[in-house]
């Protein structure tokens, strides 16, 4: 059984249309600029109104055009929004900006295979 | 055997229990529902609240700086401190502190400088590394890790699973087997430094918990001296095995304080909730599933102090443990079910604790050893331990 850990999925572009399509489930998202580099990592947790598709109107909103994001419905929200900000650390050497500006308590490290 | 409390006992559950309602409780408002962990800000003003109680690091001997609080009292500590919405596995979100692991306690002086009292100061952490993916409820014989001798050291080379803490700790216990031919004897106890090269947390592994997760780990040609040996080559089994009893007790405790808080709000919506103009709470379904709801925890909880008790005078309380975990796990279970099926869809809702609760009790049938090892235990007491 193979384990996928890192999100790599493709990226759609962070539009108003693409972003309503979206369902209403939690999960956790990257947006990435236009090269792919990933600028942050979020979670849609059970405070999110409307899970992944509001989390991501919010993003669209505040960052405008030109960015682009990919997703992963999970219930383990909290889990795998930890794990795959720790295989960011592992693999870059440091968080997502966006996530290095207020970065969760005692986040632990992985060293992925 | 009488379990009511004594006064003393009675005025530290009723401290705890303020506690947990004016402090823990109003803080989950502005948490996510699965979050296990509080603001550092918060966390830090709480745990100067619990030594200011005298109740931080309620585990810790008395020789080491603890408040040295007996077991059963430690029991009905912990039926309080498991009455809010991260209730099990995170007491209190850990504001109590905690001993460490119970085996360091074992370590001679050169480890416990190292590794104990920087423990107990809270300047470092410690993983438990037993369970293998080949299995955790038998380790004396699933433990495929080996440690071979080399260079006045020995080199590991294994895997573990579901370890929880070891992406940030410091350090951890880890078990191998040291000689292959046998079995239970041929087990070995390791302290290694989460900085060994060698040692990797290989990923996540996410389970019904959204929070509080576990982790896999590898250790290959990971080197480590001789002086990182705890207690005796070939001896590290009995010290699994005796932490793994003892832990039963308060792991049941917990079960026992999330099904009093889900019972408890069980019966408030069936007094609060109307359907086809009647109250639920007039209605015998919901009334019986509350009775049983009660019985389930009646019964868990004198099992538990009956263990904690046999645990305090020094008397065998293996099968009591057993008892005790196999009641509170699989009782408390049920407890949160009822509590559920009575709210009907708010139950299932993030909104209110019992699902995550749910996910949790579900969990514990499994953990700390499953019901089905509980019942062989019990078994072998009741058939004579001969029996194979």
């Amino acid at each position: 059984m193979s384990i996928r850990l890192r999100l790599d999925k493709p990226w759609r572009p962070l539009a108003a249309e693409e972003v309503a399509r979206l369902p209403g489930q939690l999960g956790v998202y990257q947006v990435g600029d236009a090269q792919g580099r990933v600028l942050f990592i979020g979670q849609a947790g059970a405070r999110s109104p409307f899970g992944l598709r509001s989390e991501l109107q919010r993003e669209l909103a505040e960052r405008g055009a030109g960015c682009q994001f990919r997703l992963e419905v999970n219930q383990q929200y909290r889990s795998r929004w930890f794990e795959l900000l720790m295989v960011h650390q592992a693999d870059h050497g440091r968080l997502p900006p966006d996530n290095a500006e207020n970065p969760p308590p005692n986040l632990g490290r992985l060293s992925p295979s | 055997m009488d379990f009511e409390p004594s006064s003393e006992q009675q005025m530290l559950i009723d401290q705890v229990r303020r506690y947990v309602r004016e402090e823990i409780i109003p803080l989950e408002a502005k948490l996510d529902p699965d979050a296990s962990e509080l603001p550092p800000e918060d966390f830090k003003r709480l745990t100067d609240k619990t030594k200011a109680m005298g109740l931080f690091g309620i585990d810790i001997p008395r020789e080491f700086g603890g408040p040295d609080i007996d077991i059963v009292t430690r029991v009905l500590l912990a039926i309080e401190m498991a009455q809010h919405r991260a209730g099990l596995y995170v007491p209190c979100y850990g504001t109590f502190g905690g001993a460490g692991l119970a085996q360091i306690f074992e370590a001679n002086e050169g480890q416990k400088e190292r590794y104990l009292y920087p423990t107990l100061r809270g300047e470092k952490k410690a993983f438990f590394g037993l369970t293998e993916p080949s299995g955790g409820s038998d380790p004396a014989r699933a433990i495929q890790t080996r440690a071979e001798r080399r260079d006045n050291g020995w080199v590991l080379n294994g895997a573990k699973i579901f370890i929880s803490n070891a992406d940030r700790a410091q350090y951890g216990i880890v078990f191998a087997r040291t000689d292959a031919s046998k079995g239970r004897g041929g087990i070995t106890c390791f302290i290694v430094d989460s900085d060994t090269p060698g040692f990797h947390v290989r990923r996540v592994v996410h389970t019904l918990r959204s929070s509080h997760y576990a982790t896999e780990l590898e250790f290959k040609d990971c080197w480590v001296s001789d002086h990182q040996v705890l207690g005796e080559v070939n001896k590290g089994f009995a010290v699994a095995n005796d932490r793994l009893t003892r832990q039963r007790i308060p792991y049941a405790a917990g079960c026992i304080g999330v099904a009093i808080a889900a019972h408890e709000m069980a019966v408030e919506w069936a007094k609060m909730r109307s359907t086809f103009g009647e109250k639920l709470a007039n209605r015998q379904a919901v009334q019986w599933m509350l009775v049983d709801n009660e019985i389930d925890i009646r019964t868990a909880r004198h099992f538990t102090l009956e263990a904690a008790e046999k645990a305090r005078r020094g008397l065998p309380f293996r099968t009591e443990a057993a008892i005790a975990k196999l009641t509170a796990s699989e009782g408390g279970g049920r407890v949160v079910d009822r509590a559920m099926q009575i709210h009907g869809g708010m139950g299932m809702t993030k909104d209110l604790p019992l699902e995550r609760w749910y996910r949790e009790m579900r969990i514990r049938r499994v953990g700390e050893g499953p019901s089905e090892v509980q019942r062989m235990v019990i078994a072998r007491e009741i058939l004579g331990s001969n029996l194979r």
